[in-house]
Parts: structure tokens; C-alpha cells; sequence
């Protein structure tokens, strides 16, 4: 008999709130932009993290780079001494096609040049490669053609221009067969790239496509700045792999002197960058339910004086302190469960309204970000309730009642 | 019924210890009417707490219908109160955000009684004290003597066995006043031990028994009714 009914409960502290409408509103206000800003910022981050998974699946998930030299992902600080590695060459590329999983294999020399036409120039990107790189990387070209086959092994002087790079240039002027000056050569366009915006870091619009020999002797250097390959759909990436290591070991006398990536380690190192960064989100957004907290807090603080003769009366009626005690911590909880209620629809319409708005970008709130905001909430709400509560229930009946203080 | 032995209760008021009660000692049985007088700093509204169990004495024994109440800790007290005590104060006390049938079905909410139940018994002691047609009144639209027989419905809805009543009619004018006192003093009739501390000599005198303290002691304690040691049967 010495428990209140939960039904009851309840409907005291509503009660309550509909006196203090404009306080409770204030709280319902605080709690609920806390459990929104939660939700909503981990919506960001897991939105990020979808649309970088969604661009790396875009590139097909049969993509394999090799780096020059042996980088250890697996931790530790990088030598002192540069390790000079052995260059990886076009002969090496061109040995990997021998290797039977291989689909495509485009080696990539990079460097900046200025791209000229007569007045006009700009400084962009020069990818020096072979007509793989449109397979490999899923790139087509809206006008004239890509690289020719005879690009592999001769230094053509023809170029494929990004789309922006065109315009820059040529404006709405026809640009296939015109000459342009690409550091200090002449070459002629073949090609423009189709627009498709940036690739993996890469702004495929500013840039300009030259066959890789070509490229090498512009740069001057015999060194691959990395080769991209594909692999057959159904490949064993892990055979692929050894093979890859094992024509290359040979190749530079028993040196194991390159990095492999593969698609799928990539997406895996973003992913835990991504969670990470959610997680990281999702905990500065929670801070606002800590300061929600307080507010409760201090607004409790407030009511347990004002409202000391009622809580001296209850506890003449019979009521324990024990019941005083969890009648102003469910008057906390049941304001932060409305918070939160309030909270996840305001999110709910801003996260519909935003992607909407913003069809491209993934928003969407990862599965754990509505528990974790509530429950956070709830417990910043008990924690920061328990000293109102508490002195609350301490509170003696006789001097409460005639309006004293302790 | 209600048994105090060798009370004493100090407050702290400043720095000068205030002697509230001073070794008092009192009996009283179930059904009497006792009223308790004395100036101001006397000490009866201490004794009236202490015998509603609000307070706690720094020494001395309370034995409240054969419990032994110094040791019993904080919950067991609420619950003795809730069982066997129906406090009316000076100031009513209701709680204005509530209807008057709230306000009478609070106890009994705190007791965890079901909403059926507490409805029929608010009813029943609103209908006991005049005001069932009040029930879904506000305490700002009642009269002073309106909102304590309303605060009297509440103390008795749990059908406790003891009233302490502080000043019942200390903030009412003397119609309202008399309406109060024939409130109480019916239900004392129908067997409830009725405590009242008063100021109002008019009032004090319309008890059967007549306590007068003074520097929290018992100075004079006066029986009318022969029969003060009356049905202690419970």
C-alpha cells in the first residue's frame, strides 16, 4: 500500500506541467533539441559514410592500386631514412597483364603542368596513363574518343580534357582537334571527358588525360605514380594479390617494394574513419543533453523550493520520503521521455525534409542513434534530478509547511 | 491509544537552544476531545507534530496505538501517519492546481488505492462535510470555510482513528469558524480522538479535556468527562 499507483503518478506530474506550462514548455524544448541534434548529426555522419561506401561501390568492387614503395598500414612511425624504393615502371604495368584474373591494368604517372590555348592557360592535373583508365575507372568521354591503343607504349601528343578544363579553354567552341600547349608540347585534343564531378578526392573536371609516355617525358621520370587494376568479377582478390607480389618481387631482384590496396580495405579504412568520426558527432551532440540536464536540474531546484509547502503536505498525508523522491524523479523522466518523443519527430521531418531536399547525399540516422539519444537523455535527466529529488525528499514536513527554511 | 513518556524536543533558533517540550508525559485515549492552549512558544503546535508523528523527540518514549515509534524508520512513520493520523492546518493546504475531489483523493493516492475507490470515498466525506456539490471545484473558487471543511474531508477520508487539528479556525471569520468546529466536533462524536491547538479560548473550552502548556510544559491538564479513561479498544 505504500506505492503510489504509476497511473496516478503520472497523472500528477501532468498536472504539474500543464500549471507550469511555459517551464515545461522550456524543458521540452531543451531536451527535445538535444535528442534532435543527436540524431541529427549522427544522420550526417552515417549519411557520409553511406555516400562514401555508395561512391567506392560506384567504381566497381574489383579495383586493385599499387603504390610504389612498402607502406605499413598496420601502425608505427615511418623511418627517418626515406626508404628510396625501387620505381615501379611501365614494364612492371605491363607485366601484370600477363597475370590471368587481370582485366585492365592502367599504369598513372601524375604531375601538374599549365594547359595553354593561345592567351588562356591553367594549371591542372596531368594524368599520364592508357586508354585502361576509362575501363578501370569508370570514366567515359561526352565528346570525340579516349586514348587509342597505340598511347601504351608511344609518346602521343594527344590529350582527353576534363570537362570544367574544356570550358575554361574553348568555352562553347568545338575543342576535338584543336592543338593545345601542355607544359612546354603541343598536343591535340581527342577528347572531353563527361561530367561527373570528383571521384575519390579527384576533380575529374579540372584535369587533363595524356598518354603515359608522353607523360614520362614531360615529368621526366621513369616512376609509376600508381597502377590501377581491374580484376575479373568472380577473382580470388587474394590470389591476385600474391601473384601481383610475386611477378613484382621478381622483377625488382626479390624486393617486396610496393603497396597493394584494395577496394575493399579502402571502404573498410573510411568506414572506421566514418563510425569513428559518427561516434565522435554523436558525443559532442550529447553534451547538449548534459546541458539539458542541468537545466533540469537547476529548474527543479527551483520548484522543490517553491513548492515546499505542497511537499511538506504530502508527506503530512502520508506520503514517505521515499515516494516524495520518485515523484520528482518521474516528474524528470516523464519530461525527458516527452523531450525525447518531441525530439525524434522533429528529426524524423527534418531528416525526410533534408533528403529531400538533398537527394545525392544519404541522410539517414545510423540504427544506434535513437537508443543512444534517448538513453542518454533519460540518464542526464535521473542523474542531474537526483539532488532536487533528494532534497526534495529530505525536506522536514513541520518547517516546509509554515514556509521556513531548514 | 496514544501514550508520550518523558518528551523532550530542543530547537537550535539562533544561537540559544529553544526547550520546545520539557519531559511532558500524556495519555490520551481513543474518542477524547482534547484541546491544547497556551501562548505563543509553548510548545503545543511541537507536541501536535510530535504526536502526528511530523516530528521526532530527542528523547523520550511515543507509543502510538501500542507501536513503539522511536525506533521505526522513515517509511514505517509515513505509513503509521497515513494509517492512523488526518492533519488540519491553520492554512488548509490544498493544492490549487487540483479539484476539491483531487485534493480529498490525494492521501489515498498516496496510499496506492485504486481510482474507483478513492472517487466513492472522497464522495462519501465530501458528502460528510456539506460540499459534494464542490467536487469539481478549484480551492479559488471556495469560501475559507469551504476549503477547510474540504481540507477536513481530506484528513478523514482515510478514516483515520486521530485529528490534530492546528488553529481549524484561526484564518476563518467566526460563521465560517463555528461551521468548522461543528464539523469536527460530530466527527468526534462518531468515535474520532479530536486534538485541537488553539489560541481561541471560545474554542478551547468546547473540549472535554483542556491541556494548557506553558514553556514546553504540561501546566494544567483539566478532564470534564469522568470516563477519560475510556475505551482504549481498538
Amino acid at each position: 500500500m505504500t506505492a503510489m499507483l504509476l497511473l496516478d503518478q503520472l497523472r500528477f506530474n501532468s498536472q504539474l506541467f500543464l500549471r507550469h506550462r511555459v517551464r515545461t514548455g522550456l524543458l521540452l524544448l531543451a531536451v527535445g533539441l538535444g535528442v534532435a541534434s543527436v540524431i541529427l548529426l549522427t544522420s550526417l555522419g552515417e549519411g557520409a559514410r553511406r555516400y562514401v561506401d555508395r561512391e567506392f561501390s560506384a567504381l566497381g568492387n574489383q579495383l586493385l592500386i599499387i603504390l610504389p614503395g612498402r607502406k605499413e598500414t598496420t601502425g608505427g612511425a615511418p623511418p627517418i631514412y626515406g626508404t628510396a624504393p625501387r620505381d615501379l615502371t611501365l614494364e612492371d604495368a605491363q607485366a601484370l597483364e600477363r597475370i590471368p584474373a587481370v582485366r585492365a591494368v592502367a599504369p598513372v604517372i601524375a604531375g601538374t603542368a599549365s594547359v595553354a590555348l593561345s592567351s588562356r592557360s591553367r594549371e591542372v592535373i596531368v594524368l599520364g596513363t592508357t586508354a585502361a583508365i576509362f575501363q578501370v575507372r569508370k570514366m567515359n568521354v561526352a565528346q570525340g574518343e579516349v586514348l587509342p591503343a597505340r598511347a601504351r607504349s608511344e609518346a602521343m601528343a594527344v590529350c582527353v580534357l576534363g570537362s570544367k578544363l574544356k570550358n575554361e579553354l574553348f568555352g562553347n567552341r568545338r575543342a576535338i582537334g584543336e592543338w593545345v600547349r601542355v607544359g612546354d608540347r603541343r598536343m591535340r585534343v581527342i577528347g572531353v571527358l563527361e561530367e561527373r564531378g570528383e571521384s575519390l578526392g579527384l576533380d575529374l573536371r579540372d584535369m587533363i588525360i595524356v598518354p603515359v609516355r608522353t607523360a614520362e617525358q614531360m615529368f621526366n621520370t621513369p616512376g609509376l605514380f600508381r597502377v590501377l587494376m581491374e580484376l575479373d568479377g568472380n577473382a580470388d582478390f587474394k590470389r591476385a594479390e600474391d601473384r601481383v607480389k610475386a611477378i613484382i618481387r621478381e622483377r625488382h631482384e626479390g624486393d617486396d617494394d610496393i603497396t597493394l590496396i584494395s577496394q575493399d580495405s579502402m571502404l573498410a579504412a573510411f568506414n572506421n574513419i566514418l563510425t569513428t568520426l559518427t561516434l565522435a558527432i554523436a558525443a559532442i551532440a550529447a553534451i547538449s543533453l548534459l546541458v539539458a540536464g542541468i537545466l533540469i536540474m537547476n529548474i527543479s531546484l527551483i520548484s522543490v523550493s517553491q513548492r515546499r509547502k505542497e511537499i511538506g503536505l504530502l508527506k503530512a498525508l502520508g506520503g514517505s520520503s521515499r515516494q516524495v523522491r520518485q515523484l520528482f524523479l518521474g516528474e524528470s523522466l516523464l519530461l525527458v521521455s516527452l523531450g525525447s518523443v518531441a525530439g525524434i519527430v522533429v528529426a524524423w521531418v527534418v531528416v525526410n525534409v533534408l533528403a529531400r531536399l538533398w537527394p545525392v547525399f544519404p541522410l539517414a540516422p545510423p540504427w544506434w542513434s535513437i537508443p543512444a539519444a534517448v538513453g542518454t537523455a533519460l540518464l542526464s535527466g535521473l542523474i542531474f534530478s537526483l539532488i532536487p529529488a533528494r532534497r526534495a525528499a529530505a525536506l522536514d514536513p513541520v518547517l516546509a509547511m509554515r514556509g521556513q527554511d531548514q | 491509544m496514544i501514550e508520550l513518556d518523558g518528551i523532550n524536543k530542543t530547537y537550535q533558533v539562533g544561537e540559544f537552544p529553544l526547550r520546545a517540550l520539557q519531559d511532558v508525559s500524556i495519555t490520551i485515549n481513543a474518542g477524547e476531545y482534547l484541546s491544547v492552549m497556551g501562548p505563543s512558544g509553548s510548545g503545543k503546535s511541537t507536541l501536535l507534530n510530535m504526536v502526528g508523528l511530523l516530528d521526532r523527540p530527542d528523547s523520550g518514549r511515543y507509543s502510538l496505538d501500542g507501536n513503539a515509534t522511536e525506533t521505526l524508520g522513515e517509511e514505517a512513520r509515513a505509513r503509521l501517519r497515513a494509517d492512523y493520523i488526518g492533519f488540519i492546518f491553520q492554512a488548509f493546504h490544498l493544492i490549487n492546481r487540483l479539484t476539491t475531489l483531487e485534493n480529498v483523493e490525494l492521501p489515498m493516492m498516496l496510499a496506492g488505492i485504486g481510482p474507483k475507490q478513492r472517487r466513492q470515498s472522497a464522495l462519501d466525506v465530501l458528502e460528510q462535510v456539506g460540499l459534494a456539490e464542490r467536487a469539481s471545484h478549484r480551492p479559488n473558487q471556495l469560501s475559507g470555510g469551504q476549503l477547510q471543511r474540504v481540507a477536513i474531508a481530506r484528513a478523514i477520508v482515510m478514516k483515520p482513528r486521530i485529528l490534530l487539528a492546528d488553529e481549524p479556525t484561526g484564518n476563518l471569520d467566526q460563521a465560517s469558524g463555528h461551521e468548522v468546529v461543528d464539523v469536527l466536533e460530530n466527527l468526534n462524536r462518531e468515535g474520532i480522538t479530536l486534538l485541537v491547538v488553539t489560541h481561541d479560548m471560545a474554542l478551547g473550552k468546547r473540549a472535554r479535556r483542556r491541556i494548557r502548556m506553558v514553556d514546553g510544559r504540561i501546566e494544567k491538564d483539566t478532564d470534564d468527562s469522568d470516563a477519560a479513561t475510556g475505551s482504549t479498544a481498538l
